[in-house]
């Protein structure tokens, strides 16, 4: 089964507030100058970031805040932030993969931008909703 | 770069415990843009039966990145953090994390690889809570980049 598609804009202010909430302070994260110093097309996200923010997804499928017992994804290419008003979006789609008897359900995650995947082996184990 | 592969297995010392604010919780879920009320109002983390706010999924990465510099920092491995890279990463729940909690973390160097110039290490967190119970095994893969 698959599970409705969530989409999640990024811009250079949610990379500066998560570089404050988070304590990384990764300058690729928002220097320009110090990302292409080390080959990058330009500042990324912190993959952990673009983590929670499919996590944001998960809970969401999920129905509950503390529905995940297991979460794991494979960072496969970095996701580029414009310095604009636009940024950029990551589309986050799942299919249920299986659902135990135990009362868990397994998705398979997919996170995509501008069409490639930036995720490989994404996936969450939640509770099945009450 | 080469990473020792004799250093499977070998784990450190317990950290300092990590106090779990409210507000840091509020700040992270905010910053993530997680409006759900179990993040903020602890009367609805309550109605789900937990003692205060719960923690996002990806939180403790807050408090295990921190406590993995022990690796990183290990001067007998070695390892030059400007060339580390994100690689793989994975929670594995027994509770939600929640504001009050007092949070330990055992690091362990799970698995050490180099291939194609690049090292591969794998540091598994053990974190537990003030009572020694288990709350959540966080793994990280980290690639170390080789000489161009």
């Amino acid at each position: 089964m698959e599970l409705p598609t969530q989409t999640f804009r990024v811009t250079r202010a949610d990379l500066v507030r998560y570089a404050g909430a988070s304590g990384d302070f990764n300058p690729i994260h928002w220097s320009d100058r110090i990302a292409t110093a080390v080959g990058l097309p330009g500042v990324i996200a912190h993959g952990m970031f673009t983590m929670a923010l499919v996590g944001r997804a998960v809970t969401t499928w999920a129905g509950a805040a503390d529905a995940v017992v297991d979460f794991g994804v494979r960072f496969t290419r970095p996701v580029v932030v414009p310095d604009d008003d636009e940024g950029t979006e990551i589309e986050v789609a799942a299919v249920v993969k299986e659902v135990t008897e135990a009362g868990l359900t397994r998705l398979d995650v997919t996170a995509t931008c501008r069409g490639e995947k930036v995720l490989s082996q994404a996936r969450a184990t939640v509770r099945t909703p009450r | 770069m080469s990473l020792d592969p004799s250093f499977v297995g070998r784990t450190y010392p317990p950290t300092a415990p990590y106090q779990v604010g409210r507000e840091k919780i509020r700040e992270f879920a905010t910053a993530i843009g997680a409006t759900d009320p179990a993040h903020h109002d602890p009367a609805a983390a309550r109605a789900l039966g937990h003692p205060d706010v719960v923690a996002p999924p990806t939180f403790p990465v807050l408090i295990t990145m921190a406590a993995s510099r022990q690796i990183v920092e290990d001067p007998e491995l070695g390892v030059d953090y400007s060339r580390v890279v994100h690689g793989d990463q994975r929670f594995a729940y027994t509770r939600p994390v929640v504001a009050g909690d007092e949070l330990v973390c055992v690091n362990t160097i799970e698995e050490v690889t180099n291939r194609g110039g690049h090292g591969f290490l794998t540091t598994r967190t053990e974190v537990t809570d003030a009572a020694g119970e288990p709350v959540v095994a966080v793994w990280s893969k980290l690639v170390v980049r080789g000489e161009a």
